[in-house]
């Protein structure tokens, strides 16, 4: 299995033009250390610049300044051992789940062979053994967030980054996908980055949530989360997490 | 934790939904069945109607034929082969025209869209082109290509041209840009997403270009046919017309619209196979 690697954000801002010409500063300057193999979440309002900060380290998005780096390396365009999960499953309808699953490997114009074996062990990590030879359009919104989360390890990569990948889903769907990804995440330790706006749901997931404020979006607080791992779900309901909550508000 | 929802249903359950299933579909299918029975009888109505005013009225043949006399004529000019041979002749221009034109599109449609010297080169002639009524083509072509099927053949392929053509590039573009984006996350190259994305996103809309120009094609062959021709169906009819025989042409015109019918259905029904997963939108599937 590939290594977790760290990633660093210094000083990283970008402005964007708006329709009428003006500068409008979506992210000031975010500075933040991820350690490898450390799940972080990123927490704030809507229009914080969460969606920003994520594509940059995708590599989908230059900054306007500071760096965004992996290991000692700059992220300048998207990597291949990368793993993204974004809102919308955007599954391929014409492709069954175990196609959508080899795409990242097929699209990067690799043989998809090797990866077969691995990718039906990660279809059935997330439940769904069984659906290999399905369509998405016969599976649920949750089932299908499901298959995005198996495609977005099938290369095992070093890094995976997640937007808001639950936000879609209704709430007891919603509290199922954390446990399982947290599960997941507990048999292979990648590098996390996590955005949300649910705060149970980043506490109940995270090492450290990063809190976020809007206008310009910046860091507002880093907050440890002291609770040990494995993590059960009875944590999301438990006074403790009530607590850290609070801290959270 | 996750049984609930992969298990797709009890036996049971399923059992009791396939018998409402196809208890729901029987009676569909009585219904459709009896819709089209009283659309036959008033068929049948309408014939008689029309065969007793023609004959009361004592209106000419040259004029305006019987039901019967149609029926006369279709039956003796299938019989003594006239439009057999008609049909082939027009279809094989109806054939060539549409796969040269339905191609020709289709390429070009790839090059503007992925090539954007082609786009810049060749998109402004494109644009010019397609307001042309290709109608005025066609005794051009007769100049140029002769009165034999070369000429028709021509006419069609530049009207299945466009729809195709315009219909494969706003596919394209219609592919969703947020699966583009996912996908330029994960590194694809540029050749295994168009295959594997942009091509399939733009197939529903290629095929409704593709049904457009089926019907398109036919019209162009037997129009392309009235200027000058030796054969096809469009030809038949300016031979019946010059001599005074309706029925001849109303026949011939019955032939035109069932071959248009079954021309149409069998795009049309590729299509659907084609795209299997449905004309919903792609990538929209939320919960
Ligand atoms: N491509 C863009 N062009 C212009 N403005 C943008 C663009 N992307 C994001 N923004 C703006 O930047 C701000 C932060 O957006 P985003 O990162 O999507 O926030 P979040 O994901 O936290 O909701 C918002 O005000 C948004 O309107
Ligand atoms: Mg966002």
């Amino acid at each position: 299995m590939t290594q977790a690697e760290a990633i660093r954000f210094d000083n990283v801002g970008r402005n964007f033009e708006t329709r009428d010409g003006a500068t409008l500063m979506a992210l000031q300057s975010v500075k933040l250390d991820i350690e490898a193999g450390e799940f972080v979440s990123i927490l704030g309002p809507s229009g914080c610049g969460k969606t920003t900060l994520l594509r940059m380290a995708a590599g989908l998005l230059s900054p306007s300044w500071g760096s965004v780096r992996l290991a000692e390396e700059d992220i300048l365009k998207p990597r291949p051992d990368f793993g993204i999960v974004f809102q919308q499953a955007l599954l391929l309808p014409w492709l069954t789940v175990l196609a959508n699953v080899l795409l990242p490997v097929d699209v990067q114009g690799r043989d998809t062979a090797p990866f077969r074996e691995r990718a039906l062990d990660l279809i059935e990590m997330v439940g769904l053994k069984g659906f290999e030879d399905r369509y998405p359009t016969e599976l649920s919104g949750g089932m299908q967030q499901r298959v995005a989360l198996a495609r977005s390890l099938v290369h095992d990569p070093k890094i995976l980054l997640m937007d808001e990948p639950f936000a879609a889903l209704d709430a007891m769907t919603r509290e199922n996908m954390a446990a399982e990804l947290l599960r997941i995440w507990d048999a292979n330790r990648k590098t996390v980055l996590f955005v949300t706006h649910g705060i149970a749901e980043a506490v109940f997931l995270s090492d450290r949530v990063v809190v976020m404020s809007a206008r310009p979006g910046r860091i507002s607080r880093i907050v440890e989360i002291p609770f040990g791992r494995p993590r059960s779900l009875e944590l999301m309901a438990s006074g403790d997490l009530r607590e850290t909550f609070e801290e959270l508000h | 934790m996750t049984t609930m929802e992969t298990n797709p249903a009890t036996a049971n359950s399923t059992e009791a939904r396939r018998a409402r299933l196809s208890r729901r579909r029987r009676a569909a299918m009585i219904g459709r069945l009896r819709d089209f029975g009283i659309w036959l009888a008033s068929a049948v109505v309408l014939l008689i109607v029309w065969q007793y005013l023609v004959v009361t009225l004592e209106i000419s043949p040259a004029v305006f034929p019987t039901p019967v006399a149609v029926w006369d004529s279709l039956y003796v000019n299938m019989m003594d082969g006239t439009f057999v041979r008609d049909l082939w002749f027009t279809m094989k221009e109806v054939m060539i025209g549409f796969f040269g034109g339905a191609t020709l599109g289709f390429l070009l449609a790839l090059l503007i869209s992925e090539f954007r010297p082609v786009r810049v080169l060749l998109y402004p002639y494109v644009i010019a082109f397609q307001s042309v009524p290709k109608t005025a083509l066609a005794p051009m072509f007769l100049i140029w290509f002769g009165f034999g099927i070369e000429s028709k053949v021509a006419l069609v392929v530049s009207t299945v041209f466009f729809p195709v053509l315009v219909n494969t590039l706003a596919g394209i573009e219609r592919t969703d840009p947020d699966q583009l984006d996912l996908l330029r996350a994960y590194c694809g190259k540029r050749a295994r997403v168009f295959m594997r994305v942009k091509l399939p996103s733009a197939l529903p809309s290629v095929f409704a270009g593709l049904e457009l120009g089926v019907v398109l094609a036919l019209i162009m062959a037997v129009v392309s046919e009235f200027l000058g021709a030796v054969g096809g169906l469009g030809y038949r009819i300016m031979i019946f017309n010059t001599n005074l025989d309706m029925a001849g042409q109303f026949a011939a015109i019955i032939v035109l619209s069932i071959v248009g019918y079954i021309l149409h259905f069998i795009v049309r029904q590729i299509g659907e196979r084609v795209v299997f997963w449905g004309r919903a939108k792609q990538g929209a599937t939320k919960v």
